[in-house]
């Protein structure tokens, strides 16, 4: 039974898409211009003469290291998740403690948690850790403000492993390490690729954290190299927005490779 | 049950509970994970989020200005907030703000949101490309959009019949609408995401059978789809108020808070607070005071809609 198509709603997607498109290419041709050139024909023009001097020129002003910095940052923080989920996930699916319940439930009560509302104490703790302005202290509350989410949708998947299969395992004698190893990781892969891409979206993105727990140039982000930037050089709008793709390219790989988990996951959400 | 030290590794507490657990436990335990493989997760995130949680909570009775260590101070921040006029005031802005975003966001969201849910191949190919302003961090959107909208070099320079003398961000009402629109153009992804995903999930008879009762598309749509999309719908608005309420970067790169004060939500008070006076006992009181709001609205939506009923059966584990 196939409906008439719904030319209204067709009609206010693509003004949508008109609303999402546009800015992106007022991006992508100023960053291909001469700061010259775009200030003299606007930002709706295309190139005349096409330059990537704007991304060489980011590149040399500390752009690299902030790169490097971010990656680092990122990767750590997905390898404290994929650490510490899974096997908490697991917990939350099988365990039938009454402590186990209680920890999911705090964990469902830090996604409502926004990370300024913790602000001031994790600066102060940062701070008497010793790790004020190090990477490291960026790393760690941005691994655990990650990890309500990924609870959340490991769970979900682990709980879609059916009952049966546990059961086998335990008749059989294993341990719930084996079963985790042998039977909960492989069947959550999926799950797991979900989770790898949220925790480093969240890193990759992170603006609060390293605002307030870093200060020199050398320990900056990229997302605090683009703040800098605007402050510093606001005028220099091609400059800028080549900053701007630099900060999202690698996402944007990601998403290409693992738009599929990445979508999954955020509609899981909704609840049914 | 057993307690695990934090520094015990996952692999190290399924050891610990894992043997014993097979032995001594009655049935139902066997061969269950015990609570060691949730601690390290558990006390990880506490030190990060719920150990800062209830810090806040003691730093709002205390002055403390960075430095030293704080004293404490009893109500003084909370008296001194209750008669700070550009508190009273970013309260507010904080509460418009989240309203505005949330009767802005939610109809378009919902809308494109059950028109992806259909199954055409173009569908899929435009709700990938809504999908990007999701994946940019809110610095890269706020600093693209303030370059787009740059009233010397951006669209409104090219636009002046529609935008005027093009300084947006001078006036209070053009930066509140700029913030609205930019969380709108960021969030709407997330949002019409989260409706697709409600929206596939409807029953497909619901349809087959209002159809054979003669009811058009807009008929179908207001008895059959929204009474549906309800839980999803108060998800997607604690997520929104969430958000509204503690907007910050967009506010710190686009408009520093003003014109003058005019901006200044309460989020961005307090980082001025805290990280420009050094005035953290406030700042605490300030946060203390944001999580309250957003758990009492969350709390109203979820009583007012009855999800509460439905979110029992999922904490159910």
């Amino acid at each position: 039974m196939r409906r008439r198509p719904n030319y209204l709603a067709g009609f206010g997607a693509l003004i949508w898409l008109f609303l999402v498109g546009l800015p992106l290419y007022v991006m992508l041709v100023a960053t291909f211009q001469t700061r010259a050139d775009y200030a003299a024909n606007g930002p709706l023009s295309f190139p005349e003469r096409f330059t990537l001097d704007n991304y060489v020129d980011d590149l040399n002003t500390g752009f690299a290291q902030y790169f490097l910095n971010t990656a680092i940052v990122t990767v750590c923080v997905v390898g404290i998740v994929l650490l510490l989920v899974p096997p908490l996930a697991y917990a939350i699916v099988r365990s039938d403690g009454k402590a186990t319940g209680r920890v999911f439930r705090l964990f469902l009560l830090g996604l409502a948690i926004p990370s300024q509302a913790v602000i001031v104490p994790v600066f102060y703790l940062i701070n008497e850790a010793g790790l004020y302005d190090n990477l490291l202290g960026v790393i760690l509350p941005t691994a655990a403000f990650a990890m309500p989410v990924c609870a959340l949708i490991l769970s979900g998947v682990m709980r879609d492993i059916t009952p049966e299969l546990y059961e086998a395992m335990t008749v059989d004698g294993a341990s719930p390490g084996r079963v985790f190893f042998q039977l909960v990781l492989p069947l959550a892969k999926g799950g797991l690729s979900t989770v790898v891409v949220f925790a480093s979206l969240q890193a990759w993105n992170g603006f609060l954290f390293p605002l307030v727990l870093t200060q020199s140039s050398e320990n900056k982000v990229i997302t605090m190299g683009l703040y800098d930037f605007q402050t510093e050089h606001g005028v220099d709008i091609p400059g800028l927005l080549a900053a701007v793709v630099l900060s999202m390219l690698p996402i944007l790989l990601v998403y290409l490779f693992a738009r599929r988990a990445l979508v999954q996951g955020l509609m899981g959400v909704g609840g049914k | 049950m057993t307690t695990a030290t934090p520094a015990a590794t996952a692999v190290d507490g399924a050891a610990k509970t894992g043997r014993p657990g097979r032995r001594g436990r009655p049935a139902t335990g066997v061969g269950r994970p015990g609570f060691a493989w949730a601690a390290p997760a558990a006390v990880f995130f506490g030190l990060f989020a719920l150990v800062p949680l209830v810090l806040v909570v003691v730093l709002s009775f205390a002055r403390w200005n960075g430095l030293g260590s704080p004293e404490f101070a009893g109500l003084e921040n909370w008296s001194r907030l209750l008669d700070d006029p550009v508190m009273v005031k970013s309260l507010w802005l904080s509460l418009l703000l989240t309203v505005l975003g949330v009767v802005v966001q939610t109809p378009i969201s919902i809308l494109l949101g059950v028109w992806a849910a259909g199954r055409q191949r173009n569908r899929a190919v435009l709700s990938a490309v809504y999908f990007v302003p999701l994946l940019l961090s809110i610095t890269a959107v706020s600093v693209l959009w303030r370059a787009v909208l740059d009233p010397n070099f951006g669209i409104p320079s090219q636009a002046r019949w529609l935008f005027g003398d093009g300084n947006l961000l001078g006036t209070q009402a053009g930066a509140l609408g700029v913030l609205v629109f930019v969380s709108t153009w960021q969030f709407t992804p997330l949002h019409t995401l989260i409706y697709q995903g409600a929206a596939r999930a409807v029953p497909e008879v619901l349809y087959q059978a209002a159809q054979i009762d003669g009811a058009g598309r807009v008929r179908q749509f207001f008895h059959i789809t929204l009474p549906q999309l309800r839980n999803t719908i108060v998800t997607s608005m604690i997520l929104m108020v969430v958000g509204g309420l503690t907007t910050f970067d967009t506010i710190l790169i686009l408009t520093q808070g003003g014109p003058g004060t005019d901006t200044t939500n309460s989020a961005y008070y307090m980082y001025q607070k805290a990280f420009k006076s050094f005035d953290f006992g406030a700042a605490s009181a300030i946060a203390l005071l944001l999580v309250l709001v957003a758990t009492l609205v969350s709390l109203i939506l979820v009583r007012l809609t009855g999800y509460d009923r439905m979110r029992s059966t999922m904490e159910g584990v």
